[in-house]
């Protein structure tokens, strides 16, 4: 029996974002994720393995499955890569001054050297405190022109520093926004207003985790992706989610049940798993077995 | 759903008030947003009724497995849980093959059971495959079963043996596995003389509405559908197409819960996982460990939550670290995002704290404060009622979005109020500087 067509004439296509030295590309969508039948783009959903260079907050649970490279940085990206990982995102914990109190110059050099190492693009996030993130990401940004970071990140009330850096070095910036299609909307609205190039955005609507609001999250990004579809230029840019909040979930991370590592990398495994089915185009990881998972179920979801 | 002027043809249109409504019209609406039922009209014809009750009938039909205690399946309305809460959450089974020790198999899978935020997470149901081969082993391995287990079940056997074992199990209600293009008319004939809802089981969905077809017009209307994907993008477009094709396009034959069957380990989970977020209606395992089962069920609770009502957690005292009667007593909202947030900050502190959830009908913080559902007179009445303040003399630690309560509470308590953080990610380093002082 002939079954009804059920292909979705879309309006409007996800924008593509050149990363890195040019050779990484998100985005570009024109259907639903994964649906072959409407959607033309075979291209891969990106894993980016997230890297610290201060441990005082880092769990010892994820310490544990690097072998001691988590000690040094560049190791750490070095073994990531090895891995068949997209990216690094590097978090600059350490230029927190009640933490190890590295200077911007020290940071700049940390990111020239996995940038050396690796070769990959590099997600570059500062500490949470914004005066201290303003003057590193100054740094790193002037220090790095000619190498395409992904600066994270704007958000509605701190984004002319980081913006200001992110166009002076010609690098890609994160637009944050708080579980709101909205908001997304208009963060990045706020930074192509503020001179940002359109193509330099990719949006972080927020990955709630499981169990932790992650049913928000989930309906944010398909909303965001059918509004984009349906030509929403403000919403076609493609989406960053962070799966490391995995880790803040006390059923995740409870070590009275049995088996707490298998526990944590589905936990994390799945977050992801929701993230890419919802619309991500690029997802942080920091454990990396659920890393392999999601790398190569998304090579399958690509449908090669 | 019908549109409401839909609704209206088929009303008396007589306006005469008898259902509560000042107009028809009004009525019509009503039944269109699923406010009203139609019985609420005493004057409307019954051909109406049937034609009414056939187009509003869910495009996904519910089929209902088990007696007693049932596990409902389908009656799925819509793509995106945003446009409405998912109906029938999927249930999970995992398999009792009887080549096993039925007992102690039965009292392992009794055991994949969690508690998370105030829900009891358990398998839906057991599978009792024929493994054996033996029509007399598969017998006896559903008997003990059956008096081992009260949840539904399926059996998983072929038709021959299936023959043997139905009578006594049709009571139950379970759901036979499965029926395919070569046994089709064995299937449905003993799933329509013993009344028990079918799968029919086949890769492509073109053949797979034929034998659903086939499956209706011999009487057989409960119907699972196993499109046997072999892999998450054939789970993820096949089940999406059928959903689709069901729900926008009224297509009847595919507009049936659907079903995986798994094997198990990691591969497994995922299918589940794809399956569960993608309009699976059942999935069995073969196997499923606890480390694997506790996120997949949080997956369920996260997907199935209904997207317009903000979920709460329970209002209760929650000991968080090992506090004792110094320790600080924390209070916030029970909108779960508000108390996962606070929760996770506190624990990262390492710093046993009492946290107190008041009930705020899922409000947050500064909106449950405006709405009166938060005010120091309602927040003092809780802490007095649940005996923190005898368990611990440490200071009341206030949400600072809501400081101006600071000195109304001070005075209901008569106890030390300190302000916290407005933001939940600032609590550590408080907690930090407040046990250092």
């Amino acid at each position: 029996m002939k079954i009804p067509d059920v292909n979705e004439k879309y309006s409007g296509k996800m924008n593509e974002t050149v990363l890195g030295k040019g050779d990484y590309v998100a985005g570009g969508a024109d259907g639903m994720f994964f649906l072959s039948f409407e959607n033309s783009s075979k291209r891969r959903v990106m894993i980016a393995g997230e890297v610290v260079d201060d441990l005082s907050d880092y769990p010892e649970l994820a310490a544990s499955m690097f072998d001691n490279r988590q000690k040094d940085p560049v190791e750490w990206a070095r073994m990531w890569k090895s891995l068949g990982i997209d990216m690094i995102c590097l978090r600059l914990k350490g230029i927190d001054p009640d933490k190890k109190g590295t200077t911007p110059a020290e940071a700049a050099e940390l990111v020239q050297n996995i940038v050396n190492a690796t070769q990959l693009p590099i997600i570059v996030y500062g500490c949470g405190i914004a005066d201290v993130d303003n003057d590193v990401m100054k740094v790193v940004s002037g220090s790095m022109k000619g190498t395409k970071l992904i600066l994270g990140k704007a958000d509605e009330d701190e984004y002319k520093t980081i913006s200001s850096a992110a166009i002076a070095g010609k690098h890609t910036i994160i637009a944050f926004s708080n579980l709101d299609v909205n908001l997304a909307k208009q963060m990045n609205i706020i930074l192509t207003d503020f001179g940002v190039q359109y193509n330099d955005i990719l949006m972080d609507p927020l990955m709630a985790p499981l169990g932790m609001g992650l049913d928000y999250s989930y309906s944010v990004n398909e909303r965001i992706r059918l509004a984009a579809l349906s030509n929403d230029k403000m919403l076609q840019i493609p989406m960053i989610c962070d799966a490391t909040g995995s880790w803040d979930v006390g059923d995740a991370v409870n070590d009275e049940l049995d088996n707490v590592k298998g526990r944590v990398t589905w936990w994390e495994a799945m977050t992801a798993m929701a993230a890419m089915v919802s619309g991500a185009d690029i997802i942080i990881m920091r454990n990396p077995g659920a890393a392999d998972m999601i790398m190569s179920y998304a090579d399958e979801l690509r449908g090669e | 759903m019908p549109t409401a002027i839909e609704f209206f043809k088929l009303l008396p249109k007589t306006n005469c008030k008898d259902c509560g409504q000042p107009t028809c019209l009004a009525f019509a609406m009503l039944l269109s947003n699923q406010k009203a039922k139609i019985d609420d009209c005493p004057h409307v014809s019954s051909e109406s009724k049937n034609a009414l009750e056939a187009s509003s009938a869910p495009p996904i039909k519910t089929v209902t497995i088990g007696k007693g205690k049932e596990i409902k399946m389908g009656g799925e309305t819509v793509l995106y849980r945003h446009e409405r809460r998912f109906v029938n959450p999927i249930a999970y089974a995992v398999t009792v093959s009887d080549t096993c020790k039925i007992k102690e198999r039965i009292n392992d899978i009794k055991r994949l059971s969690f508690e998370r935020v105030g829900m009891t997470f358990d398998v839906d149901m057991i599978s009792i495959r024929c493994d054996s081969g033996n029509a007399g082993t598969y017998k006896d391995a559903v008997n003990s079963a059956m008096e081992l287990w009260d949840r539904p079940f399926i059996l998983e056997c072929d038709e021959t043996i299936l023959k043997d074992v139905i009578e006594k199990a049709a009571p139950r209600r379970p759901l036979l596995y499965c029926a395919t293009s070569d046994n089709i008319e064995n299937m449905t004939e003993l799933a329509k003389r013993y009344s028990c809802p079918l799968t029919l089981k086949d890769a492509s969905p073109e053949d797979l509405a034929d034998l659903s077809e086939k499956a209706k017009a011999s009487g057989v209307e409960d119907i699972v559908l196993d499109m046997s994907p072999a892999n998450l993008k054939e789970c993820l477009e096949r089940q999406t197409i059928a959903r689709r094709s069901a729900i926008k396009k009224k297509f009847k034959p595919l507009g049936y819960p659907l079903m995986d069957r798994v094997g198990s380990g990691e591969y497994a989970v995922a299918m589940a996982a794809m399956s569960t977020m993608k309009y699976g209606s059942l999935v069995i395992f073969d196997d499923l460990k606890e480390y694997e089962a506790l996120p997949l069920f949080t997956l369920r609770q996260n997907i199935y939550t209904d997207p317009q009502v903000p979920i709460q957690v329970k209002q209760g005292l929650y000991p968080i670290g090992e506090p004792h009667e110094h320790s600080p007593i924390f209070f916030t909202t029970n909108f779960s995002l508000t108390y996962f947030t606070v929760r996770a900050d506190i624990e990262k502190s390492k710093i046993p704290v009492w946290l107190q959830i008041v009930d705020t009908e899922g409000l947050s913080v500064l909106t449950a404060y405006s709405a009166g559902k938060f005010s120091a007179e309602h927040v003092a009445k809780v802490l007095n009622e649940s005996g923190v303040l005898s368990k611990s003399d440490g200071v009341v630690v206030i949400p600072g979005l809501v400081a101006r309560m600071s000195a109304k509470l001070h005075e209901l308590l008569n106890r030390k109020v300190i302000v916290g953080t407005s933001e939940s990610r600032d609590i550590p380093k408080f907690l930090k500087d407040l046990s250092t002082k």
